[in-house]
């Protein structure tokens, strides 16, 4: 069982959000950056179904030198080796046919990738990758299960839970659920000792279109002072809601 | 030239985002010149006339057996009447559904994609739509560098338009029978008759203040009594007490309705990633100095055992009197 997971390096959940450049590019000073938590959901599956099936488990990132911590901690969380495709990740297309091209020179039986990453929230790459490939795909996918060849997915939609089964290969856009919470697997010492020497292969940009660029980045507008009301005069709450802010 | 919204159903009937979805589409076709076309895929309990309300010009079924969702049959069938219908742009709400068939239809559709956004376009000619980022503690103007582009929109962030008049409404063959390898679903689980929760209107959640799983049910009777979804934290998910359905933030889901109550919930920054989208946020918190406070428009400092009951019923004495 050969798998893929991909991974986003992205600005850890705490981080304050700026923009500068004149508002043309996200300010990473004193950001830390961390691997995008809806793929850690999916490493750790990975790292399960490799130990119970055998087989390997490859991270692969699009993205420049500022990424390898983040590859490294992928590694030391456990797997075995890393590709890193040199070019910045600007545009999901892009970013989608990399790891297509990547997909098709290897033979991999199954892509795991994060449902969205939390930086450009974008939920993009999963599905255009899936399109490229024209491989089965299940986003928000909570459960996965493998049989032989065929895997059986869950996602959790709407109020309703759809169980689904397809033949390997297979794209997955993936999070909590795929394992929780608790299991995630964090690195250990031994973990990122070895990280050190695991193969990170780095690997040119395949000529692809971009599809989209930013223009401008903005704030949202700052929320008004909180107003108060007392507990014993909740009615006072329901008549704002109603006259002054005219949701119920 | 046409901009082609997928009007997107469930059990037979419109969603409520597909009224949403079509008003958008109907704007952006006005101010390209083009028409509005939405499409509809599957076996119709509604009338596809219903449409022309929201500034259809044309509504095109596809009929068929597609009542179980596949985004790889979808984005097909969608990408063949684009094409025969000569369109330029896609529209489609940013549901659980539409996220998933939206990147392969923008690969077939050889469109560019953008996905949440929360305005109508700032320009058509080169065509930019501002939309959320880093979990909604940004926004992004996104310029499409293609002749062709697939929008998705936040449910509920821009509103439906009523117009005067109605739409055609016509059928189209398409062929599913090309090598399509997609999940193929088996089993349906409802986990509950509820509002879902991405296209609430109006939300009630909760969180570790509530201090157990079983009381829960004061949460239930104003969610019910206002007609509103129920969410919860986190913490709460992850030990278990609410199911991971429910949990917006983050890594959970990321929601704007019209009104969001939460209760005992302090505001950590992950949570309010998730739901400080919404329009207004109310906040009940024993604590007055809970982070929660500084992003919320109204606040009660209380015990949600006590402010909560008094909350529902104040609501049903307000919906008696009005």
């Amino acid at each position: 069982m050969k798998i893929l997971v991909c991974i986003s390096h992205v600005p850890d959940t705490t981080s304050k959000i700026n923009f500068t450049n004149n508002n043309a590019s996200f300010d990473t000073s004193g950001v830390q950056f961390i691997i995008n938590p809806y793929d850690e959901f999916g490493l750790t599956r990975a790292l399960w179904i490799k130990e119970k099936q055998g087989g390997s488990v490859t991270v692969a990132t699009v993205g420049t030198n500022l990424t390898e911590p983040t590859i490294r901690k992928a590694l030391a969380i456990g797997a075995d080796d890393a590709i890193r495709i040199d070019a910045e990740a600007t545009d999901a297309f892009f970013v989608a046919k990399q790891l297509a091209a990547l997909v098709q020179e290897n033979a991999y039986d199954m892509v795991i990738c994060g449902q969205e990453s939390i930086d450009y929230n974008g939920g993009q790459v999963p599905g255009m990758l899936a399109a490229l490939l024209n491989w089965p795909f299940v986003n928000s996918c909570t459960r996965l299960e493998l049989e032989g060849t065929t895997a059986t997915v869950t996602r959790e939609i709407d109020g309703r839970k759809e169980t689904s089964t397809a033949a390997l290969p297979i794209v997955i856009g993936g999070k909590k659920g795929l394992v929780e919470e608790k299991d995630l697997r964090i690195p250990n010492m031994r973990g990122i000792m070895t990280a050190r020497t695991k193969p990170l292969t780095v690997r040119a940009a395949v000529d692809a279109t971009k599809h989209t660029h930013v223009l401008r980045f903005d704030k949202p507008a700052a929320k008004a002072a909180v107003k108060l009301i007392d507990k014993e005069n909740v009615a006072e709450l329901v008549r704002l809601l109603h006259e002054e802010a005219k949701v119920i | 030239m046409s901009v082609i919204i997928f009007a997107e159903t469930w059990e037979g009937k419109f969603k409520k985002a597909t009224f949403e979805a079509v008003s958008y589409g109907a704007r952006v076709a006005a101010s390209l010149g083009t028409e509005t076309i939405a499409l509809t895929i599957g076996n119709l309990n509604d009338d596809a006339v219903v449409l022309g309300k929201y500034g259809a010009s044309k509504t095109i079924t596809v009929q068929g057996d597609y009542a179980n969702f596949s985004n790889a049959t979808y984005a097909n069938i969608i990408n063949q009447v684009a094409a025969q219908q000569g369109a330029t742009m896609i529209i489609v709400s940013g549901t659980s559904n539409g996220k998933s068939l939206a990147p392969a239809l923008s690969v077939n559709f050889d469109a560019a994609l953008i996905t949440n956004a929360t305005a109508l376009p700032e320009s058509t000619s080169a065509l930019s739509v501002q939309r959320s980022v880093f979990s909604s503690k940004g926004l992004a103007l996104f310029q499409s560098e293609s002749a062709k582009t697939v929008i998705t929109i936040v449910p509920n962030a821009i509103g439906v338009a009523e117009v005067v008049g109605a739409g055609a409404v016509e059928s189209a063959q398409v062929n599913t029978d090309g090598n399509i390898r997609a999940f193929a679903i088996d089993k349906i689980d409802r986990v509950s008759g509820k509002i879902p929760l991405p296209e609430a209107e109006l939300v009630v959640s909760a969180g570790r203040g509530m201090k157990a799983p079983e009381n829960w049910n004061i949460i239930e009777e104003l969610a019910t009594e206002l007609g509103a979804a129920t969410a919860c934290s986190k913490p709460v998910s992850d030990i278990g007490w609410r199911p991971h359905s429910e949990h917006v933030g983050q890594t959970g889901i990321q929601i704007n309705p019209n009104l969001y109550i939460a209760v005992g919930i302090s505001g950590a920054i992950q949570h309010l990633a998730g739901v400080s989208a919404s329009k207004k946020i109310v906040v009940i918190n024993t604590d007055p100095e809970a982070p929660f406070f500084k992003a919320a428009d109204y606040g009660i400092v209380g015990d949600a055992f006590d402010v909560v009951p008094k909350l529902t019923a104040a609501i049903k004495a307000y919906k008696a009197n009005n």
